[in-house]
């Protein structure tokens, strides 16, 4: 029966169940106890320490390092969560290379830095294990605040906003919340269905009404969230996808890397899911990685990842790359895609060798070919479905100081908000100081 | 390599590293091993009176506290002496004895302050053909609520009395092992000096709790809802047990008295640094219990290497630190030195910072990238930013030369020895000047 790698055509079952699951298993397992007390030891406690600054969340590293070693994982927990409720989240998917452990003094003295996610992990995984909830709502404002959004921004602010004693009703249009914590996060960065788990561990505070599939712009519009609610904040992410604009882009079989993704992140039996014998990835960021490991351990024979800069351009970080490289994926850098052949299905994509010229980056004059069953886009993600009038600034809705958008009483945060990084802690650390600006002005109103 | 042989008191062994009296030496099958493993001599777990053997708790009988990475800093016992009978102990001896000639074995014991008690055990011992007796006048648990231990350590007048009697009746060295739960370690030592004993040995463990239950609320190691104070001893007490051997090494009193040094040593460098400061040889307990025999290996090469690399014989090391351990008062107040950072080592955590700002004297500047660099104006050269600082030798203490200025007090450095005693601020030394 069976198929294997070799497979022709996008096919399921490429590989046996066990090695599916083995593949699709926890990138950094869990700390145990003993391992937590090692890695705790390590650090120094720094003064105004750097990692600190470095957490676009600001969490106090030092201190909750020093509960876990202290033998109070929950204090550590509460320190961490004090300062970004999905602490549980980016524990496991923040770049902590680029991050926090980037700057920790232990990584510059040794190259070696105190393993900052993954005791993030330990402390709050000990407080999820036993479902409690150490936050309590302050009396009731009897202010409303509609959230479009149950992403990463969206819960934060939603969270911060219920603990302060208002009432919020989140929007989402997708039928589960989570955002692309739920629908784009590589598997195995959040096994056993955990940003689920974390969605309704952070809902336990209360006061968050989650409406899902209900699109703004569609169930809903932002003048009637304005008038029914004390203010709006909008965190919707960008679900729109950049084209390639190369020529037979629409045959069959060239689909957005975000889509293959959430289709993966959904399948409830990956033996299911086709995946091409070869592959062809376009892009060079966090989502161009991780559709090609993805689809490498889904099975496929050769998976090729192509970007039109150099490396050093990548936005994946060089962490990012070492595992795609570890994982057997082809890295081809400086080539664009100039025409996708196929008949009905597509067979190969031609690419042509481009160079940084003066005027940018610029063809090279030389094309190559390379077999595809599969091809997938991951050349950026755009706002889509911004409300009318408010002001955009390089395609994603403008904001100054804590995420205040053009439009009174609308407040913007995560991916869809201009500025700063497109990370799940970004958005938390956008969408939380958000509630703390909303608040402050319902206070004072 | 360094000749590490050893005569102490006229005890022969192959290199100063003894295993003292504790479970590492209860019974021939452990000693034996100690010696394939390369240790020197052991004293034997400490032998009690003909009759029923001691019994011992039958819970935990350890606390401990540790370091970083769980390192064992500090251990505390409740365990008596042998518990085996002195039969089967004696009988131990002398085959080991006999099997390891060229190896040191001496006898720990106690038995309660009574004339006869003693004079019937060292008859025994003697037949056994062992080099020596160290008189276990320092455990201070359950043994000296039976006036034993260090129930007799700490009267002087027993000391000599207990030492003299064994002088009487035994012929080889008699080593007095003194315990540290006392104010002045001078009065035993001298007490047991003045019984004619050859030696003393310290320290015995220190009174002590390790740590708490938090839920039973009960001392550890816990013993059914209960616990006692325990003997301390490990890396942890190796500060106090050095200061106790110097004052006995110094005091003109019992300055020459043989001294083997325990307590705490766990590497090469802590037996040099007993050995430096007046001891002999050294016995260890701790760092066998935590690493087994094969640490004395390390022991062993690091010492010969120190002093091959200083050209030193090992009694040229024996007491070569006495001279240079004083009185504060004699210390030179014009020795004035300014703490250095070193900025390729430093990695920038500013734990030195944190420390000096907070709890000393605001003598480090942190500038922008997260420079630190001393305020020579403000440092008073304590010391501290080198004791809290990660990275070895990242920060050091620089002397002033004499003839510059020291910018924290506006004075030129004097090059001339001047200590308190002569100190304008000493009233005592107006009223001598006067
Ligand atoms: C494939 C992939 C992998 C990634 N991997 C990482 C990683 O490893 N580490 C990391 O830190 N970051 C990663 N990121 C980035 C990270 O996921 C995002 O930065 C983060 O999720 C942004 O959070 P957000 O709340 O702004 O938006 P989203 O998570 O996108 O959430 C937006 C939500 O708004 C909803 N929505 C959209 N439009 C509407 C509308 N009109 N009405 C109502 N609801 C709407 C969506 O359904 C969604 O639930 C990855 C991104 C992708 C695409
Ligand atoms: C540098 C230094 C100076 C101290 N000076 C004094 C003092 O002047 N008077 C005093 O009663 N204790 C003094 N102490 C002892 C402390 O008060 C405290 O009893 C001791 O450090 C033990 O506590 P700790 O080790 O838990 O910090 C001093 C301790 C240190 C480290
Ligand atoms: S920089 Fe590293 S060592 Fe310093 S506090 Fe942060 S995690 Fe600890
Ligand atoms: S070391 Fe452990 S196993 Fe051995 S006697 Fe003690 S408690 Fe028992
Ligand atoms: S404690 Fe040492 S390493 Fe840390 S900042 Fe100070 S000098 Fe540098």
């Amino acid at each position: 029966m069976g198929n294997t790698q070799f497979t022709p055509g996008v096919v399921a079952g490429r590989l046996p169940g066990d090695v599916l699951d083995d593949n699709f298993g926890d990138l950094h397992p869990p700390l145990d106890p003993h391992e937590a007390a090692v890695a705790a030891d390590r650090c120094y406690f720094c003064y105004d320490a750097p990692c600190v600054e470095a957490c676009p969340t600001s969490i106090d590293i030092p201190l909750f390092i020093r509960q876990i070693a202290t033998g109070t994982p929950e204090a550590a927990a509460e320190t961490i969560f004090d300062q970004n409720i999905l602490g549980g989240m980016c524990a496991r998917v923040c770049p902590t290379e680029t991050l926090c452990e980037e700057v920790c003094v232990r990584e510059v003295a040794e190259g070696k830095p105190v393993e900052i996610g993954r005791l993030q992990r330990y402390a709050t995984d000990t407080v999820m294990a036993k479902n409690s909830h150490p936050y309590e709502r302050a009396a009731a404002t009897g202010k409303r605040v509609a959230v479009v959004g149950a992403g990463p921004a969206g819960l934060a602010c939603a969270h911060r906003l219920a603990m302060k004693g208002h009432d919020v009703v989140i929007y989402d249009a997708r039928p589960k919340p989570g955002g692309l914590n739920e629908y784009g996060i590589a598997s195995y960065k959040t096994v056993d269905g955990f940003a689920q788990k974390e969605v309704d561990w952070l809902m336990q505070i209360g006061g968050i009404e989650l409406r899902a599939g209900q699109a703004l712009g569609e169930a809903v519009t932002l003048e009637a969230l304005r008038e029914d609610c004390d203010a709006v904040f909008l965190g919707m992410g960008l679900a729109g996808v950049n084209a390639l604009r190369a020529e037979g882009e629409e045959t069959g079989n060239v689909a957005d890397a975000v889509d293959f993704i959430a289709d993966l992140r959904q399948a409830g039996d990956l033996s299911k899911l086709a995946i091409g014998r070869n592959v062809v990835v376009i892009g060079g960021g966090m989502t161009a990685i991780d559709a090609a490991v993805q689809s490498k351990l889904l099975g496929a024979e050769a998976v090729t990842l192509v970007y039109r800069r150099g490396q050093e351009r990548m936005s994946a970080s060089e962490y990012e790359q070492e595992l795609a490289a570890s994982q057997g994926v082809r890295i081809v850098h400086h080539a664009m895609p100039v025409r996708v052949i196929g008949n009905g299905a597509v067979r190969e994509v031609e690419f042509e060798y481009t160079q940084d010229g003066p005027n940018g980056l610029e063809p090279a004059g030389e094309t190559f070919r390379l077999p595809a069953d599969q091809v997938f886009r991951a050349i950026g993600q755009r706002l889509e479905g911004a409300p009318d009038g408010i002001t955009l600034e390089g395609g994603k809705i403008a904001v100054s100081g804590a995420g205040r958008t053009s439009v009174a009483g609308v407040w913007a945060g995560g991916d869809c908000a201009a500025g700063g990084d497109d990370l799940t802690v970004t958005a938390v650390a956008e969408g939380r100081d958000a509630a703390e600006d909303i608040h402050a002005r319902l206070a004072a109103e | 390599m360094a000749d590490l042989s050893s005569d102490f008191v006229g005890i022969k062994s192959p290199n100063p590293f003894w295993l003292a009296s504790a479970p590492p030496t209860d019974k021939e099958y452990n000693v034996r091993r100690a010696f394939e493993a390369g240790w020197g001599g052991v004293v034997w777990k400490t032998l009690g009176s003909e009759g029923p053997p001691v019994v011992n708790v039958n819970g935990p009988r350890y606390g401990a506290i540790w370091g970083a990475d769980r390192r064992l800093l500090g251990l505390n016992n409740i365990e008596l002496i042998t518990d085996r009978p002195l039969q089967a102990n004696l009988e131990e001896m002398a085959r080991v004895k006999a099997n390891y000639p060229d190896r040191a074995i001496v006898a720990s014991i106690m038995v309660p302050c009574e004339e006869d008690a003693w004079r019937e055990i060292l008859e025994r011992v003697a037949e056994t053909g062992v080099d020596g007796i160290e008189l276990n006048f320092g455990c201070p648990h359950g043994m000296s609520e039976r006036g034993m231990g260090s129930a007799v350590g700490q009267v002087p007048e027993y000391i000599e009395m207990v030492t003299r009697w064994c002088k009487t009746y035994y012929d080889k060295p008699v080593i007095v092992k003194l315990t540290p739960n006392i104010t002045d370690i001078r009065k035993p030592a001298k007490a047991a000096k003045d019984g004619g004993a050859d030696a003393v040995s310290l320290i015995n463990t220190i009174n002590s709790i390790t740590a708490v239950d938090l839920d039973d609320f009960c001392p550890e190691p816990t013993i059914d809802g209960k616990g006692s104070h325990g003997g301390y001893c490990g890396p942890a007490v190796k500060p106090i047990a050095l200061s106790m051997v110097s004052e006995i090494a110094r005091d003109p009193e019992t300055h020459g008295l043989p001294i083997s040094g325990i307590g705490g040593v766990t590497t090469w460098r802590d037996a040099a640094e007993f050995l430096a400061l007046g001891a002999g040889n050294v016995q260890v307990c701790t760092a066998a219990m935590t690493y087994g025999f094969k640490v004395v290996q390390e022991m062993i090469s690091g010492l010969s290497q120190y002093l091959d690399e200083k050209g030193m014989a090992l009694d040229d090391l024996v007491g070569r630190a006495v001279p240079n351990v004083t009185d504060w008062q004699y210390l030179n107040l014009n020795y004035v030195t300014k703490a250095r950072i070193d900025q390729d080592l430093c990695i920038k955590c500013g734990r030195c910072y944190a420390a000096c700002e907070d709890t000393s004297h605001q003598a480090i500047a942190m500038k922008p990238g997260r420079v630190f660099e001393v305020k020579d104006d403000e440092c008073v050269a304590c010391n501290l930013c080198v004791n809290v600082c990660p990275v070895e030798d990242c920060i050091t203490m620089e002397r002033l030369t004499p003839g510059t200025l020291d910018e924290r007090t506006g004075r030129v450095v004097e090059s001339d020895y001047a200590n308190w005693t002569t100190h304008p601020n000493n009233p005592a030394a107006k009223e001598a000047a006067e």
